[in-house]
């Protein structure tokens, strides 16, 4: 199949689609990439965007609102701390050691590893065009199959949040004697 | 030593719940601006409205002539080294004969500039002057300039004008301390 | 062809809604130095044409003409994506919201089109709403990282902060009304309202916490620390000048409209108003089906106007009333106060609808 027959083809949505894929390896790549922490962070940002993107092109639109909603939040604190722990004026060397290096390599070789894995392994769910709901992705489905379901692991992952969430108050506690601000 | 008698007890009590909550003092101040809302205005549309401001306002200088029309100036420079803004220049000229009825005394002004940028009308020429020449109008300013030569006023704009002469009704503080008690029912407040 | 006037049409709505947004947001400058004028027995500007109606005009000349100023250390990109985010956030969140009922509109005999005055409704909208103010901080936090100043870096900071925390008591506080309708769509909500069914009434509380969130997100007074003169010059666009000041200053306003219209329609009933079937029903024995609907509908649109623009004048009301809090303040009244409130309001509001509805119905019957 040549490129011009390829483009002939493309209705808009996949045309939306290749797009979006295109924007959001290239923001994914840029994340990593930039040099300055902000930008990473600011690149973070577009591409959960993107990502929010394909959710509405899946017909998902709560999961793509709530994807927005919370990661905007959470890069915001992300952002915060870049400027608030991290000095961005001189360049931090020794983070950069050989060994950090090369644990790095290994940590990210090893993900890489497991999703090719992972990816080799999927069947790619066919959809039936005729016996397709296209509720599926809408919030009361969603609830259902979160409440009924999956109701065990649900809970469970919230009480897991409220967990860190305890834990990040006892960390932030202002003991006895400490400077009162 | 007691100032004023608004002081206020300033006390550390603890908020009652009513104060602790804020609504209802939000409530109040909200009802008080909303008051202020709907109550008359008080500014005065200035260049169309204007006020009196008093006899003893420093306006626009006047040289003032005596009964006869003829000029009061003798140039004798007091007031220029009276000026702290160094705003007033003359060149002086002796009277010739036949010109009795323009100056009143042997040497007069030829020349007699202020440089209103400079001038901050303090005054202090008219306080300067022996012969009673120049003073400062309390009715009118000086118009906003502009254009550069509209600056520097010579004789022409300051000389009196003896059809419409300059008369000041207060000299002293006293005077129109009592002038303004009178004032405010004799003349308008917003009107020239 | 049929297709084509209902989607023209539809476009008209789009450009009108996006067009009367931008309207009143400017002529909110022009109100709030009126109000604030009013306020302070003074009688505000009114040089600029009649009553100083071309206020705005003038300033955005103003604006226009001044110098624009990239400072030299700043980082170029983001200073200019600054203004932009916070523009193009502020102009999304009209999108979803619903300012009418519908246009009809016959295109065949016994073929009406049936055109809600929305530009979209999704069923997700105030998700939709509460994302891209979530990212509407961005603009601010961009801009003012970007400046290069710390000034604007601390105004930023708190921005975000103060974004972040507000956030969480207004979803809470949506969350109640949520409980009662059962949707996310705003046409939903503002339908279920009808017949002088106000969420007001059934959330006070709800309504309280919402306000205050409202005015903390739109960094108004008495929350506007991100910008506060007294501390940090200007705050976040300490450093910014023409248009791109502009920018800032109009999406402020273009946020407090947009607040102001998710306030009438979410606790005041939207385009509802008392009365309002007797009308339509009156409009249309009188101009027919049709034509009634559509007058019914410009009634409605009106009332929401009216609604929403009495809430830009509350903001402008406190914001002349009220000074500033200070920063802790800020924070306790969120985390401690307000949280707190907005988790007993869901849980009264949790407990009427298990009790006390069947209660009151079976009462009714
Ligand atoms: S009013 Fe004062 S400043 Fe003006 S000319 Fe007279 S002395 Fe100089
Ligand atoms: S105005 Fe008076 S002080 Fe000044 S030069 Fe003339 S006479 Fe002397």
């Amino acid at each position: 199949m040549d490129f011009s027959s390829f483009l002939n083809n493309l209705t808009p949505a996949t045309g939306f689609f290749y797009f979006l894929s295109f924007l959001t390896i290239l923001t994914g790549l840029m994340v990593v990439l930039s040099k300055n922490p902000i930008h990473s962070v600011l690149y973070l940002i577009a591409t959960f965007f993107c990502l929010s993107g394909h959710y509405v092109l899946l017909n998902a639109q709560f999961l793509a609102a709530v994807n927005i909603i919370v990661y905007a939040g959470a890069i915001m604190v992300l952002f915060l701390f870049v400027i608030m722990f991290l000095n961005l004026k001189q360049e931090d060397e020794e983070s950069k050691t050989n060994l950090t290096k090369i644990a790095a390599m290994v940590t990210g070789g090893t993900l890489f590893l497991i999703f090719v894995a992972v990816f080799r392994k999927t069947q790619f769910g066919a959809f039936d065009a005729y016996s397709f709901d296209s509720q599926v992705g809408m919030v009361e489905s969603l609830g259902e199959v979160l409440y009924k379901d999956y109701l065990l692991p649900f809970e469970l992952a919230s009480v897991l949040f409220l967990v860190a969430m305890i834990g990040a108050v006892m960390l932030g506690r202002r003991e006895a004697g400490d400077r009162h601000f | 030593m007691q100032l004023t008698n608004r002081s206020k007890q300033v006390s550390n009590k603890q908020m009652t719940f009513a104060e602790r909550i804020y609504l209802p003092a939000i409530a109040t101040g909200l009802g008080i601006t909303i008051k202020h809302f709907f109550q008359k205005k008080v500014t005065i549309q200035y260049p169309e409205v204007k006020q009196y401001l008093g006899p003893v306002f420093r306006g626009r200088h006047v040289l003032k002539r005596d009964e006869q029309g003829r000029e009061r100036c003798t140039a004798c420079g007091l007031c220029a080294v009276a000026c702290p803004a160094e705003a007033i220049s003359m060149v002086a000229a002796e009277r010739e004969k036949g010109e009795e009825n323009l100056y009143r005394e042997e040497k007069y002004a030829a020349v007699y500039e202020i440089n209103m940028l400079r001038c901050i009308f303090c005054g202090l020429c008219e306080e300067a002057c022996p012969k009673q020449a120049i003073y400062l109008r309390h009715d009118e300013f000086v118009p906003v300039f502009t254009e550069r030569d509209q600056v520097i006023w010579g004789k022409d704009l300051l000389a009196e004008n003896m059809n419409n002469r300059y008369l000041r009704k207060a000299w002293t503080k006293e005077e129109a301390r009592e002038q303004d008690l009178k004032g405010v029912a004799a003349e308008p407040r917003t009107q020239l | 062809m049929t297709i084509d006037v209902a989607l023209i049409i539809k476009a008209i709505i789009i450009l009108l809604i996006f067009g009367i947004t931008l309207l009143i947001a400017m002529y909110s400058t022009y109100g709030e130095r009126k109000v604030a004028a009013f306020m302070q027995d003074r009688i505000g500007p009114n040089r600029a044409g009649p009553f100083g109606l071309l206020q705005p005009l003038a300033d955005a000349v103003k604006m226009f003409f001044k110098e624009d100023f990239i400072p030299s250390q700043a980082s170029k990109w983001l200073f200019i994506l600054g203004p932009c985010l916070s523009m193009l956030t502020a102009l999304m969140t009209s999108a979803v919201i619903p300012f009418g009922d519908s246009v009809k509109y016959e295109s065949a005999p016994g073929k009406v089109w049936d055109i809600p005055v929305q530009a979209i409704d999704v069923n997700i909208g105030i998700l939709y709403v509460f994302g891209v103010v979530s990212l509407g901080v961005y603009g601010i936090m961009v801009g003012g990282w970007a400046s290069n100043n710390k000034f604007s870096l601390l105004g930023a900071i708190r921005a975000a902060s103060q974004n972040i925390s507000y956030e969480i008591s207004m979803g809470l506080a949506i969350i109640a009304i949520l409980m009662m309708t059962g949707s996310l769509s705003i046409r939903h909500i503002v339908e279920q309202q009808h017949g002088g069914n106000w969420n007001i009434f059934y959330q006070p509380l709800g309504f309280i916490i919402f306000i205050t969130c409202a005015f903390a997100e739109c960094n108004r007074t008495p929350f506007d620390l991100p910008e506060c003169e007294t501390e940090l010059i200007g705050g976040y666009h300490t450093e910014y000048s023409s248009m791109k000041l502009g920018f800032y200053l109009f999406a402020e306003y273009i946020n407090m409209f947009v607040s102001s219209a998710m306030i009438s329609s979410l606790y005041f009933g939207g385009y509802n108003y008392p009365g309002m079937d007797w009308v339509q029903a009156q409009l249309t024995s009188s101009l027919g089906e049709i034509a009634g609907h559509n007058v019914g509908t410009l009634i409605g649109t009106l009332v929401f106007f009216a609604k929403s623009l009495f809430f830009v004048f509350f903001y402008m009301w406190v914001r002349w009333t009220l000074p500033r809090f200070r920063y802790d303040q800020l924070m306790n009244l969120g985390w401690k106060a307000l949280i707190p409130l907005a988790m007993i309001n869901i849980i009264l509001t949790g407990g009427a609808i298990l009790f006390l509805k069947p209660l009151i119905v079976s009462f009714l019957k």
